[in-house]
């Protein structure tokens, strides 16, 4: 999993059945200090997250559709939670 | 998933049989500003794009899933045509 956070949502009318009622929302992964890492992605929000939340992603398929609470869903990454805090001790 | 715009179409007669009558489309992925990001792919089409639509695609084993049972050899596919996104 990953930490992200949410940037943007995304419409589309015209999608796969599968995401019938989904919300879909831009992530941009960040690093522990909170700098953006990587390319922007499209997650499935199965946690009511909104913009300019810190939120965990799962980045693997099987995950994802399960969050989604279906089966064999065309999705890749989906937000699994909101994240409160984060602690790193070193 | 992933933002892109679709810039092209690959024509291919010898392929896979389980690829039969499936559009391939060529993907160049876009930021969440609209520029270019990486490389561009070859996905799979489950949604009937065209040239110049912004769609987003799935990898992964999971862009075969909107052709089951056919298990379509494919690791990229478009699942979705995007009407328009907002930054917050």
């Amino acid at each position: 999993m990953q930490i992200a956070r949410v940037i943007g949502t995304v419409v589309a009318t015209r999608k796969h059945l599968k995401f019938e009622g989904a919300k879909l929302l831009l992530v941009q992964p960040v690093s522990l200090d909170d700098t953006p890492r990587g390319t922007p992605l499209l997650a499935v929000d199965s946690v009511g997250a909104g913009v300019h939340e810190k939120v965990l992603i799962v980045l693997e398929g099987r995950a994802a559709g399960e969050a989604l609470g279906r089966k064999a869903a065309p999705v890749d990454a989906a937000v699994i939670g909101i994240i409160d805090q984060v602690d790193v001790q070193e | 998933m992933q933002l892109a715009k679709v810039i092209g179409d690959v024509v291919i007669t010898r392929k896979d049989e389980n690829l039969a009558g499936i559009a391939l489309l060529v993907l160049q992925p876009i930021a969440a500003d609209g520029s270019n990001v990486g490389r561009t792919l070859v996905a799979v089409d489950a949604m009937g794009a065209g040239v110049g639509e912004i769609v987003f695609f799935v990898r992964g084993k999971e862009a075969s899933f909107p052709f089951y049972p056919t298990e379509v050899p494919t690791d990229a596919g478009i699942v979705g045509i995007v009407d328009h996104w907002d930054l917050g």
